[in-house]
């Protein structure tokens, strides 16, 4: 993703003749404001609206909405998920890459689309094929019954969802990275007499780290943040299988708005730090 | 998959290629196999049913309508600020710039309460739109609003790197040969810009289709009026209805598919314009 043009050529461009005529600055100041005005309206004005919410009734209130022991299990069993989620799709990024990045091979082209179909596909269809696998009706449903094992309303079935819907982010970071520095170093290592794993450590992992560390945050504020593919297959449970947006949603419908907006500003929270680790990586040109 | 891999030294290629083609299989292509195959227990005519019902051909059209124009709606919106944040410096660009991101990294439940609380009646933006006599919450406006803030980033960063792709040099010979602004918009950067516009568009819509979290709150979910093709999916479950709901995944699986295919296609004739151009 482009940060935008340097200073260098931004004075260039200012700097070239007929540039500073009446139209352009008209125009300039007409795409200027659209903008300004339509990110304020969509972007910026729900933001405030969650702290502004979520504070509505002062510190205390909001404070006490923590207390709440529902609330504390849908933060833990957030942090759960995230563990487990983040470093199964980080392996398996990690993987995908090397793969695709290093060899050439016949249906590459279909792999990297296979790849990339989570993020297509709508989030309700990640819960549906799970509960059509596991559910009570499902194909592996009987046999998960006599064993007393359940996946659907519980937390296997919220991990299988979750994995699914963040599944591309780490390879889709690393993949193009990847191609984009080479094989050179790596075959000289190997031909040198290093193994293939340390090969991986000493050579690939430091040029491709702060890739790697995005595309982490960036599963890690996805697999948080899930609602509609974890909704289908949790059962809202509460206390047991409610997650902070499910349980933002459970608030919200029994209007406890305060409720609903301090684990919102959480969430939020956790999308701005998201982020500004990217703004800095991508700022100090880090990344590649 | 036969190896025809060009010889390079580097191992892993098995490992690697095996446990990909693994995970892969059994966390995303096997339990798609297994939504198809459900809903092919059904015969053509109970097939037929599903799809052709009242109710779920009005969240077809509620649903591919509001994407449709959220995605418009971005085209233009998103071409105007990937302009501004390329071609203009001024006071908090950086900051507009780390900020379109955001639904990116937002949880949609949080967009979700957010945006109804912004455009309710008696809310910041909705007070005003009432005043219009405008309505948003609960209505097909509203659910387009949503589908607007979701799809935003995709044709920004769509069409960012595109414009500054723009060759400067042939604007400026153009502008010197007596080409009129106009001109120079019309002929040289639309055409460079136009594959990442479209395939920004396209990833907003296909975003947009499968959207769930951030409509839901919004859109009040009225039968016949405000039910988009995913809620529907899921009242099936919640009726234990799951051969309809197979069916209904089906069909939006086989539009995922039809998106994908022609992102793919757009960011392929897109580098083939890029190359001719550099040639």
């Amino acid at each position: 993703m482009s940060s935008g043009p340097s200073r260098q050529l931004l004075s260039e461009l200012a700097s070239r003749p007929g540039r500073n005529s009446l139209a352009d600055k008209l125009i300039r100041w007409m795409f200027i404001s659209l903008s300004v005005v339509f990110l304020s309206a969509l972007l910026i004005s729900p933001l405030m609206m969650v702290l502004t919410s979520a504070f509505a009734k002062g510190m205390a209130v909001y404070a006490r909405s923590f207390l709440d022991e529902d609330t504390f299990a849908a933060i833990k069993l957030t942090l759960t998920i995230a563990l487990i989620v983040v470093p199964l799709n980080t392996v398996f990024g990690i993987a995908a890459a090397w793969a695709i990045a290093k060899f050439e091979f016949r249906g590459k082209s279909i792999l990297i689309t296979a790849i990339d179909l989570p993020i297509a596909v709508s989030p309700i269809i990640s819960g549906l094929i799970y509960i059509l696998l596991f559910g009570s009706q499902g194909w592996f449903g009987l046999w998960l019954q006599e064993h007393d094992i359940s996946i659907i309303f519980a937390l296997p079935g919220m991990l299988l969802a979750t994995m699914f819907v963040t599944f591309p982010y780490v390879a889709r970071e690393l993949i193009p990275l990847m191609q984009q520095l080479g094989n050179d170093e790596e075959e000289a290592a190997i031909t040198m007499g290093a193994g293939g794993l340390m090969t991986f450590i000493r050579v690939t992992l430091p040029k491709i780290r702060w890739g790697l560390v995005y595309g982490m945050i960036l599963t890690n504020a996805r697999a948080m943040g899930e609602f509609g593919a974890v909704s289908v297959v949790s059962g809202h449970i509460r206390g047991l299988t409610n997650t902070m947006p499910l349980h933002i949603e459970i608030l919200y419908n029994e209007y406890d708005y305060v409720g609903a907006f301090a684990v919102a500003s959480l969430l939020m929270a956790l999308a701005i730090i998201t982020l500004l680790i990217k703004t800095v990586i991508e700022w100090r040109g880090l990344r590649g | 998959m036969a190896d025809t891999r060009q010889h390079t030294v580097l191992p892993g290629f098995g490992l690697t290629v095996g446990y990909t083609t693994f995970f892969l299989s059994a966390v995303v292509l096997i339990p798609l196999a297994a939504m198809v195959i459900k809903a092919s227990s059904m015969s053509i005519g109970q097939f037929m049913a599903v799809l052709l019902d009242p109710r779920v051909i009005a969240s077809y059209k509620l649903t591919f309508g509001t994407s449709l124009l959220a995605a418009l709606i971005n085209s233009v919106f998103g071409f105007i600020i990937a302009w501004s944040l390329v071609r203009y410096d001024f006071p908090g660009r950086k900051f507009l710039d780390a900020l379109i991101d955001m639904p990116f990294a937002l949880p949609t439940a949080v967009s979700g309460i957010a945006l109804t609380a912004v455009f309710a009646q008696d809310g910041w933006l909705g007070q005003q739109l009432a005043r219009m006599g405008i309505q948003v919450v609960y209505t097909w406006l509203g659910i387009t609003v949503a589908l607007t803030l979701i799809g935003m980033p995709f044709v920004v960063r769509s069409v960012q790197p595109a414009l500054a792709e723009v060759q400067r040099d042939l604007e400026d010979a153009a502008e010197t040969l007596g080409a009129t602004r106009f001109t120079v918009f019309w002929r040289i950067i639309f055409p460079t810009v136009l594959p990442a516009l479209l395939t920004g568009f396209t990833m907003a819509f296909a975003r947009g289709i499968g959207e769930y979290g951030s409509v839901i709150f919004i859109a009040g979910n009225l039968p016949m009026k405000t039910e988009i093709t995913p809620l529907l999916i899921v009242i099936k479950l919640e009726q234990y209805d799951y051969v309809g709901a197979a069916a209904l995944g089906c069909i939006m699986l086989g539009m995922s598919f039809f998106m994908l295919l022609s992102i793919n296609l757009l960011q392929a004739w897109g580098r083939r314009r890029l190359f001719v151009g550099k040639r």
